[in-house]
């Protein structure tokens, strides 16, 4: 019956942090024909700007073990997070080298998994697009969103460019267009292409940095005059939400940004409640968003 | 640098397209034409303990500009795993390499109010995850002691620390 089946491979930061986003992505799943196949025992993907900054080996062999509880499930993964996502998709170009992988496997030999490179990992914003489409998305609008939006994308989820499915790294309108077929209008942007600041450690190590980086790109959506900022990414979720708090705090600011995750207003627009979609639970008040589009937490 | 396949920085023309793409330096003293450069001169010591090889976010855009195809990104975190080897890691990446020892997850559900939280989404308490797979974290400690990074983040030295 279910046409689209995949490993659901969920990280740290979503499951751990940011449950809503998990909640809304269970929720609105079946209503596009997806089922979500548990990948039981998955770890932290390694994220990819710390543990492979810190060895590279051990990240590739971690990498290597979610793989390989996907294939064990015999389904490509579906991620929602731009970081989990960078992992993931290099560690299979990277464990193509028959050699590499021979060395990895003899690393993995005792946990009794070994990865032979039969499946892959798609990012949400790929099975949206190409695997369910735009038009059967579409048809399970119930109530469309009417409000305008600011889209970040985030770094991973196209760069490095030889290894994803898109063929460009700027002016990327995909998430626009997704956005767009629910109802609402994306605004253009000064620094739309710019990194959110969390990623390569920085958040945990140079927080400062990190926070300097967000705040550059909350002005710049705060300019763009947008009912509320939508992203594709738990981590970047969490800078822009959690870290807007700290930036307020930090700099002196007074930044009142919505944030929300694409299967969060998805949610909204196929007919659940903010509060299925976990709404209440954002750091920065999603309650002017949600008054506008005639609805409250 | 030449073992790990990024033989490519030898074509490095000091050209400066990275520095001038990097969301980072903008804003610090982190210069990644100059690291690149070092390292070609062999200034071991000096770039890996430089604090500014910690600034880069990552993003990926010196990587896609840069006009000799080097993937300057992933000289910089192979930069990188040569400063830990060489001691100069800081404590706060410790800490999430601690973490990820111990429970498998770099951001563990370490508070009760996280599950909660989870459980008033409709969510089970704990995620199927290696939070609910002891099995799981054993699998992942096995492949930490096989690599040595248990060694390289000082694992059993902090625990003896945090008993004292």
């Amino acid at each position: 019956m279910t046409k689209h089946r995949y490993s659901f491979f969920l990280g740290c930061v979503i499951p751990n942090r940011l449950p809503q986003i998990e909640a809304a992505t269970r929720l609105v799943a079946p209503k596009l024909d997806i089922e979500l196949v548990e990948m039981k025992g998955a770890s932290c993907c390694p994220a990819p700007g710390v543990i492979k900054s810190f060895d590279k080996d051990t990240w590739l062999s971690i990498t290597a073990r979610n793989l390989a509880l996907a294939e064990e499930n015999g389904l490509d993964i579906l991620v929602l997070c731009n970081g989990c996502y960078g992992t993931l998709i290099a560690g299979v170009a990277d464990l193509k080298d028959p050699e590499t992988r021979k060395r990895i496997n003899k690393i993995l030999k005792g946990t009794g998994h070994q990865f032979n490179g039969t499946i892959t990992a798609k990012h949400l914003v790929e099975v949206l697009y190409n695997d369910i489409g735009k038009e059967a998305i579409e048809e399970t609008v119930e109530n469309p969103i009417n409000a305008r939006f600011a889209i970040h994308v985030g770094c991973h989820l196209l760069k490095p460019s030889d290894i994803r499915p898109w063929g460009l790294v700027e002016d990327f309108m995909l998430v626009d267009e997704l956005v767009e077929l629910i109802g609402g209008t994306t605004v253009d942007y000064k620094l739309k292409d710019m990194c959110c600041g969390a990623g390569g450690g920085l958040r945990s190590a140079e927080l400062e940095v990190s926070l300097d980086m967000v705040r550059e790109k909350l002005e710049a959506i705060k300019q763009a005059n947008v009912d509320a900022l939508v992203n594709v990414c738990n981590f970047c979720h969490l800078q822009f939400d959690l870290g807007q708090m700290q930036v307020n705090k930090h700099f002196g600011t007074d930044y009142q940004i919505p944030v929300l995750y694409y299967t969060q207003l998805l949610g909204l627009a196929q007919g659940f409640t903010p509060k299925q979609m976990g709404l209440d639970k954002h750091i920065i008040s999603v309650a002017p968003f949600l008054e506008k589009i005639g609805m409250s937490v | 640098m030449m073992k790990a396949g990024l033989d490519r920085i030898r074509s490095c023309i000091q050209c400066g397209t990275c520095t001038g793409s990097c969301p980072s330096g903008r804003r610090t003293a982190y210069r990644t034409r100059q690291l690149i450069r070092k390292a070609l001169l062999g200034l071991r010591e000096e770039v890996l303990s430089d604090p500014n090889l910690w600034l880069c976010s990552t993003c990926g855009t010196c990587t896609e500009r840069c006009p000799r195809k080097i993937d300057v990104t992933e000289a910089i975190l192979y930069l990188r795993n040569l400063s830990c080897q060489a001691g100069y890691m800081r404590p706060e990446h410790q800490s999430v390499s601690h973490k990820l020892i111990e429970t498998g997850h770099a951001v563990p559900i370490d508070d009760e109010k996280w599950s909660k939280m989870r459980e008033e989404l409709g969510l089970s308490p704990l995620p199927p995850t290696v939070h609910s797979y002891p099995k799981a974290v054993k699998e992942i400690q096995y492949i930490i002691k096989k690599t040595g990074f248990d060694k390289l983040v000082n694992y059993k030295e902090s625990k003896k620390d945090d008993k004292t």
